[in-house]
């Protein structure tokens, strides 16, 4: 069946569902399934893996479009043939990962301080909203400021919003090398040395810290990496060794993330000193990201992440029927929800995923 | 030009609140001196950057505090009295053109950089902030804010955010959108909500990506902390000179397959080459039918291994000249022209029209050649610049408005040359913004759920259609009544009817 027809399908089957307010279920491979939260009812599940395929895909003008259920490995394979890749540096979590559900995800990779995030990627989208009307918003072009920019609203959205058909992101050129460095230092001395750095036009694209080693990556020309490693300093990581590491933290292998203490996401501002709560700490995106095993009351973990400038979210683990993810004060709390009911007038799609209120 | 017939359309609007009884209110938060009501204090607000269209408000406000914001948010949401917010007036969009039963809320005096933290790589500055003000504020610290417009000199940076404003480095450093940390905004009930965090995302939907191009119409934005990146320690910028307009093209698409994300790619067309070279004398070779600008930025380098690939570049795609700048000076100069583009367009023409049209590159020679085609078919002259490197162009209409008719006509190109840009898979408004400009274009671009889809998220922030009303959405109703109106093919339908 051809994508258009499928697009009319699923509609018709989302127009249904609100006639009859039967939640759904979006679902991808379901990589990402543990991510969220988990309400527990039985919904209606919608699946998205057939509707999939690169609708197009031009190099010279860094776009792909293509549709939700592609998974990216697909996907990545079509872009490196381009000498071009996703600059967001998606997490998997499972094969079969689709571009849509990481999207929804809004999930992003060692690389994002330095390269963006999903959104920042995001050029247009086609979507079924809570009516089942296909609309489209955005575009394949890099700049485009005709109406809200809802597309890039769709990124971290959960689904909740609607189903993402089609995405259109921008796209990079693949680096022509990368080198990664190994210095011993502590969370402190990580922090800093990576706010010295950051002020320097030097090609980082990865900055994590263990409590022990702070390793940094460096991608872009083999001059300009070359120039930035003398100066940066450190041990050089032998490359196959060093794959494998930004992928493993990618992936949550590292042996960091295998345990039963809930994973937590940190989001703060990247050189906030160490925080003063009970667990493991791993320190990504040049302190912008911080992942903590802790058992610590969640309401304590959020509280210090907000008091910080940031935000807090149960990544894995822990009680998902409850909050998960950064409460929200009330006015913000109420504006979301209106705006769910703008998109998802039965609010079909999703519910509870994300927040317990909608 | 005619002003929007739904440009007074708001909401459940009660019948006729008198000035007095606005004044009244308003002078119970903020002192009598910063309301404006006579009419030649209101007359200096009545356009922006885009001055074929005028409107005088009923009342300017100037508060000083976010307090004083909110009173005339408070009162204004309660009288139903539209509310339009206006940073340093710069819109090439009529974005922050008054309205007539309304408020203008003006933000000059949120004017001071809050606070620079260099660890972080950000600042947190008050709206009414002029964009380059930041970087100079910032230049201690080796940082700088990225996006560019360019009228950065004058523009604020509440204005950038609601528009979304570009520049012509957005292809390697991205829009506002992508230079944005955190921003504060008062919803029309006076309510502050902050979105983003000062991480690198905020917790709930990305209301932040949302806000950036809204258009002053989801709130008023009041305290922002923008992103600051390391200055690039080296930049040179490599001029190539083409016979044909095509071939420019097609040297931007092989610049970007091989691998180079420029910091800047400019193209300029012959009659620009000529008016700005006329103006700063910048040594452009005036016989070229297209010039590009590519500058290349970084360590010093990278950025010597990146200009031998692009000469070589430039080389095979039969660039018939190539110069690189020596020295910032000559890089200077070499963007001058450039940079100075629309007002040395102003001195070969009395007045022009600035089009921010983008489209996919590789319809770039398509679309000049039918604009070309445009061009003597509406009997004005058009000359194009163009921020190749995102498929941003911006066709500048020459006409003269003492010409009985020509401003019409002006317009109506501009109209077509929109719809050509939707029809080859573009945008009819790349970084300038809809405003009350384009929003009949908006009726081509968007068909209806989808302009209801914009309608409904709009309502969830402004239930009453109270912030900045009749502009970047169009209403159905206005849609229904342009469809009708509409040239196909140069052809008007019922060509025996009066228009008005």
């Amino acid at each position: 069946m051809s994508l258009d027809s499928q697009a009319l399908a699923l509609a018709e089957q989302v127009s249904a569902a609100a006639a009859t307010n039967t939640p759904v279920a979006i679902q991808g491979s379901g990589s990402k399934a543990f991510y969220g939260r988990h309400t527990g009812d039985a919904l209606q599940a919608l699946d998205m893996t057939a509707y999939q395929g690169i609708v197009s895909y031009e190099p010279t003008e860094l776009v792909v479009t293509a549709a939700a259920g592609t998974p990216l490995e697909i996907l990545d394979a079509s872009l490196a043939e381009g000498g071009q890749y996703l600059g967001f540096e998606p997490p998997r979590f499972g094969p079969g990962a689709t571009v849509g559900g990481t999207v929804a995800c809004g999930l992003a990779g060692p690389s994002r301080p330095y390269t963006g995030s999903v959104r920042d990627f995001i050029l247009g989208v086609k979507m079924i909203n809570g009516k089942g009307e296909i609309l489209r918003f955005g575009g394949q072009v890099i700049k485009n400021v005709a109406g809200y920019d809802i597309s890039r609203l769709m990124a971290g959205s959960l689904g909740t919003l609607g189903i993402i058909l089609e995405i259109s992101l921008r796209l990079l050129p693949r680096p022509a090398v990368h080198r990664t460095l190994v210095h011993n230092a502590a969370e402190t001395t990580a922090i800093e040395r990576i706010a010295q750095w950051a002020r320097y036009p030097y090609p980082l694209s990865g900055a994590v810290c263990d409590g022990e080693r702070l390793y940094i990556r460096l991608s872009g020309s083999a001059s300009g990496v070359a120039a930035a490693a003398d100066a940066i300093g450190g041990d050089t990581l032998d490359a196959t060794e060093a794959q494998t590491f930004w992928e493993d933290l990618r992936e949550q292998r590292l042996e960091f993330f295998a345990g039963d203490a809930p994973l937590w996401r940190l989001s703060l501002p990247p050189a906030t000193a160490p925080l003063n709560l009970p667990g493991e700490w791993l320190l990504d995106w040049g302190g912008a990201q911080r992942w903590l095993r802790s058992t610590a009351d969640p309401y304590t973990i959020f509280d210090a992440a907000k008091a910080a400038g940031g935000h807090a979210s149960v990544f894995r683990g822990g009680d998902r029927s409850s909050t998960v993810f950064q409460p929200l004060d009330p006015p913000l709390l109420a504006l979301h929800q209106r705006l769910k009911s703008g998109f998802d007038p039965a609010g079909i799609f999703n519910p509870g995923r994300f927040y317990p209120d909608w | 030009m005619a002003l929007d017939t739904d440009h007074a359309a708001v909401a459940d609007a009660p019948p006729g609140v008198s000035l007095t009884e606005l004044r009244d209110a308003l002078q119970r938060g903020l002192p009598a001196s910063y309301i404006l009501t006579e009419a030649e204090q209101l007359r200096p607000y009545e356009c922006d950057g885009l001055s074929a269209y005028r409107q005088i408000p009923r009342a300017v406000v100037l508060p000083d505090s976010i307090e004083q914001i909110q009173h005339v948010l408070r009162v204004c949401h309660k009288l139903r009295v539209p509310v339009v917010a206006r940073g340093a007036g710069t819109s090439l969009s009529g974005g922050s053109l008054p309205h007539a039963e309304g408020v203008l809320l003006s933000l000059s005096k949120f004017n001071k950089i809050i606070a620079v933290d260099p660890e972080n790589r950000c600042a947190r500055v008050q709206p009414g902030v002029r964009n380059l003000a930041i970087s100079e504020a910032v230049a201690p610290y080796g940082l700088y804010y990225a996006p560019d417009p360019s009228s950065q000199i004058a523009c604020s940076i509440g204005g950038n955010v609601a528009e979304n404003a570009g520049g012509v480095h957005c292809l390697k450093y991205g829009l506002t959108v992508h230079n944005i940390i955190s921003v504060d905004m008062l919803t029309m009930e006076g309510e502050q909500l902050t979105l983003g965090s000062g991480g690198l995302d905020g917790p709930g939907y990305d209301l932040l990506a949302l806000l950036n191009g809204s258009e002053g119409m989801l709130g008023v934005i009041v305290d922002i902390t923008v992103k600051l990146l390391p200055k690039p320690v080296v930049a040179q910028v490599v001029m190539a000179a083409f016979d044909r307009v095509d071939q420019g093209g097609q040297a931007v698409a092989d610049i970007i397959a091989s691998g180079i994300i420029p910091g800047g790619l400019e193209m300029m067309d012959n009659g620009i080459i000529r008016a700005a070279e006329d103006f700063v004398h910048a040594g452009y070779p005036v016989e070229a039918e297209a010039i590009l600008l590519c500058e290349l930025d970084g360590t010093a380098a990278e950025v010597a291994e990146q200009v031998a690939q692009v000469r070589t570049v430039l080389e095979q795609a039969g660039a018939t000249e190539i110069r690189t700048s020596r020295d910032d000076q000559e890089r200077a100069l070499f963007w001058a022209g450039r940079k100075a583009a629309f007002p040395a367009v102003g001195r070969i023409s009395p007045d022009y029209y600035c089009m921010d049209g983008t489209i996919p590159r590789r319809e770039l020679g398509k679309v000049l050649n039918q604009i070309q085609e445009l061009s003597r078919q509406y009997g004005l002259g058009v000359v194009n610049v163009f921020h190749a490197g995102d498929g941003n162009l911006h066709p500048l209409i020459m006409y003269d408005a003492n010409q009985p008719g020509q401003l019409e006509q002006a317009e109506a190109l501009g109209g077509a040359i929109l719809e050509l840009c939707i029809q080859v898979g573009g945008t009819i408004t790349g970084e300038h913004g809809v405003g009350v400009e384009k929003i009949n274009q908006m009726c081509v671009q968007f068909n209806t759920p989808e302009l209801e889809q914009f309608h409904a998220l709009k309502a969830a922030f402004d239930e009453y259609g109270l912030l900045n009303p009749g502009k970047a959405i169009p209403t159905l109703a206005r849609c229904a009544e342009f469809g009708a109106m509409h040239v196909h093919g140069g052809q008007l339908p019922f060509p025996e009817l009066e228009r008005f």
